[in-house]
């Protein structure tokens, strides 16, 4: 099978998704005749009918409501934000109605909720969210964020598939970039599992999105300089994959984390707790991060790449620790 | 309309209003007992609303209700038990312990939604019930309440635009009681009627007195037959008047006496008990049997929610995920399932726009050309959907790799064929 991008991984998923099971809808603006701003749904309505592919109106608290209340009929409704900065619009609906309906009174509310994310693109403090944290903290949601087209595809379906609300983040700069060839039948990938990108023994760089190509490209430059740097690539941050991070940990004794999300809050203070909690007598240097500033994503070119986390910031932060 | 009703059920609005009223005095009691742990709200005053639309809906249809109406749950199978335990915090209760008042519900047999403390947005949600019932083919109506102070939110907007865009079987009631916490509905709402609202959205609406629970009944009957009828939404404001505080902590002192006096003179189970006794219906006799039956319900409920154990405190961490198959998740399918699975469901996917968006004279025009064979627009703004003749391929287009590789493409602007590759560094177009 020829290699296809991130961007057709995710809309193989719900095609594949909605041919399987009727009970698989999708809600959201422009996703029906125009196919979805990045044309993640393009071709869905001309196949599924507009009963399955609905456009919503500009108004994300009634998609996630409409999408909560199909899901207690026993449907599995995806519902798109067009840009997953406009979650703020309906954060209300998502952390107290979705997020709590199964611990307040037992009503599993099986949705996912899905959208554009990420910055590297020049679109400016609105249309380059990373706003995952909000979510992590929000118990009763999971949250998916994968950096490859295999995993994203497999990861859609696992969580259509799931009983829960899942938040599932698709890294725009991805999209188009990079390109995989699939398996020829049916697979899934699921929630709740990190996957070792790239195997070594001097440090630990923890990554999940686009940051995870970020990693792994400074990881090859660090190789050339004898330093030997594990990749790992978390996929879900809700919940988190504990087990494959203080594995890692007790492997190489040295942990650097890598996210493309701002600083203050980022999963980076989650993950440095459970090391000092579940590793903390394996640590050989201290725990660092690399991360966006604490700022805003700004819109210039040169602002934005000042901005976010690249390789030669990462060689540098692995490069110092690994002295250690 | 009212003759409809049989001397039961006649006589089931006032048992359930009866009820709600007797159920809620004892728990101002239980209250003032601190045996209520959180807060307490009441609908003294208001019991006609939540029984008489309740009550004109039939077993399969929804509702969640709002926090003053607990006579609506009563009405939809709910037992006395269930709304003391839940104040109480039992173990017993619906949520276990897990959340109080009338925030419970049931999917599977009474369906009942339970409602969140944000005002609103139990209106999407509600109209997403409708919208998957249809789809199911289970022809349900879906019913919630809001109230005036509600009707001001975000999410009242953007759920009845979208219903009324969905033509969702929703009957939206608008339970105007005068007073959001301490403000009157004048200082919120610059409207005499907030059913006005209605025509913004394009929908039916009605106005209705709400201390007279024949009227709500009625109006509500009338507005489920409609929605059933597939001419949905509909909002009704029923006028009202809160006698209480917005909970026990408050006395409610800037309510003028006077509105209290005018509105207590319309109570609304004493104007019911008149009627049913001018209309020879009933007789004293009735009456205190329905009163001693609802005493010894009572009775016999509390007692079993005083008796019941506080929840052990590790079911703090649990439930917080629907994992290890604690719930089936199954659609109740009422249609056949290949209506909506291609080759049946799939369309050419293009809009068709009504006259162009053109003022009326000019819109005339486009009519009468499509009509002698111009455009053919006939239908509003929507996929149009026609019998399948050549179905898409299973996944259409670009499924082996784009040909159009696009090495850039800024937000919005997927490929189409003519992509802009990435040019002098950093360009891009404007939108």
């Amino acid at each position: 099978m020829a290699a296809v991008t991130m961007l057709e991984a995710i809309r193989q998923a719900m095609f594949e998704e909605m041919d399987r099971d009727p009970a698989v809808v999708a809600l959201g603006e422009d996703i029906g005749v125009y196919g979805g701003a990045f044309k993640v749904t393009e071709g869905l309505l001309a196949r599924f009918g507009p009963e399955r592919v609905i456009d919503a109106p500009i108004a994300e608290t009634a998609i996630v409501g409409a999408a909560v209340g199909m899901s207690y009929l026993g449907l599995r409704p995806i519902a798109e934000m067009q840009f997953i900065d406009f979650i703020a619009c309906c954060f209300n609906q998502v952390t107290n109605f979705v997020a709590k309906s199964h611990y307040r009174w037992g009503a599993p509310v099986p949705m996912v909720l899905r959208g554009p994310s990420g910055g590297g693109v020049h679109g400016g403090p609105f249309h380059s969210a990373n706003p995952e944290m909000y979510f992590v903290h929000t118990p009763g949601l999971k949250v998916v964020y994968p950096s490859t087209p295999h995993d994203a595809k497999g990861l859609l379906k696992s969580a259509i598939r799931d009983n829960n609300p899942v938040l599932f983040f698709e890294h725009k700069f991805l999209y188009r970039r990079i390109k995989e060839e699939l398996p020829a039948g049916e697979y899934t990938v699921p929630l709740g599992k990190a996957v070792v990108r790239r195997e070594g023994t001097d440090l630990t760089i923890l990554s999940y999105a686009a940051m995870m190509h970020t990693s792994l490209e400074a990881a090859a430059a660090l190789a050339k300089e004898g330093i030997e740097a594990e990749v790992i690539d978390l996929r879900t941050l809700l919940p988190l994959d504990r087990e494959t991070i203080l594995a890692s940990v007790k492997k190489t004794n040295k942990l650097l984390i890598v996210h493309e999300d701002t600083r203050t809050g980022g999963i980076a203070g989650e993950i440095a707790a459970v090391v000092c909690e579940g590793a903390f007598e394996d640590l050989d240097g201290p725990i660092t991060r690399v991360t966006a500033l604490d700022t805003p994503t700004p819109y210039s070119p040169p602002l934005e790449e000042h901005f976010l986390p690249n390789a030669a910031k990462v060689v540098a932060a692995a490069r110092k620790l690994a002295k250690y | 309309m009212t003759s409809a009703l049989t001397r039961e059920q006649h006589l089931d609005l006032y048992y359930f209003m009866q009820l709600n009223r007797q159920l809620e005095d004892r728990m101002v009691r239980l209250f003032r007992q601190n045996k209520i742990v959180g807060g307490l709200y009441s609908s003294l005053g208001q019991e006609a609303i939540p029984v008489g639309t309740a009550y004109a809906l039939e077993p399969r249809d929804w509702l969640a209700p709002m926090i003053r109406n607990i006579g609506a749950l009563l009405v939809k199978g709910f037992k006395p038990r269930d709304i003391f335990t839940q104040h109480m915090a039992k173990y017993t209760s619906p949520t276990l312990g897990k959340d109080g008042t009338s925030h419970f519900g049931d999917l599977k047999v009474r369906h009942t939604v339970s409602p969140i403390s944000m005002l609103g947005d139990l209106i999407p949600v509600m109209t997403g019930v409708a919208m998957a019932g249809r789809y199911l083919g289970q022809n349900i109506v879906a019913l919630t309440w809001i109230g005036d102070g509600g009707s001001s939110t975000g999410a009242f907007h953007e759920g009845l635009n979208l219903a009324a865009q969905q033509r969702a079987s929703l009957v939206l009631v608008l339970e105007n009681n005068q007073w959001a916490y301490s403000t009157p509905v004048a200082r919120q709402v610059p409207l005499k009627n907030l059913a006005d609202r209605a025509r913004a959205y394009g929908i039916s609406s009605k106005i209705v007195d709400g201390n007279d629970v024949l009227a709500v009944y009625s109006a509500s009957k009338d507005a489920v037959a409609e929605c059933r009828a597939g001419r949905g939404p509909v909002l009704i404001e029923v006028k009202t008047m809160r006698m209480k505080g917005h909970a026990q902590h408050d006395p409610a002192e800037y309510v003028p006496k006077e509105m209290f006096d005018y509105w207590k003179a319309r109570d609304p189970i004493a104007l019911y008990e008149k009627y049913l006794t001018e209309n020879k219906i009933w007789d004293a006799k009735t009456k205190s049997e329905i009163d001693a039956r609802i005493e010894r319900e009572l009775d016999e409920d509390q007692k079993f929610a005083e008796e019941s154990p506080l929840p052990p405190p590790e079911l703090a961490e649990q439930g917080v995920y629907c994992e290890n198959g604690c719930h089936t998740i199954a659609a109740d399918w009422r249609r056949p399932k290949q209506e909506v699975m291609p080759p049946k469901s799939s369309i050419e996917a293009v809009w068709k726009v009504d006259t162009f968006g053109a003022m009326d004279e000019a819109a005339a025009e486009i009519r009468q050309s499509a009509a002698s064979g111009g455009n053919g627009a006939k239908t509003l703004a929507k996929p149009v959907a026609k019998a399948n003749s050549k179905a898409p391929a299973k996944i259409p287009a670009k499924a082996n790799g784009e040909k159009s590789a696009a090495p850039r493409v800024p937000f919005g602007r997927g490929p189409k064929g003519k992509t802009s590759p990435r040019e002098p560094q950093g360009r891009q177009g404007r939108s």
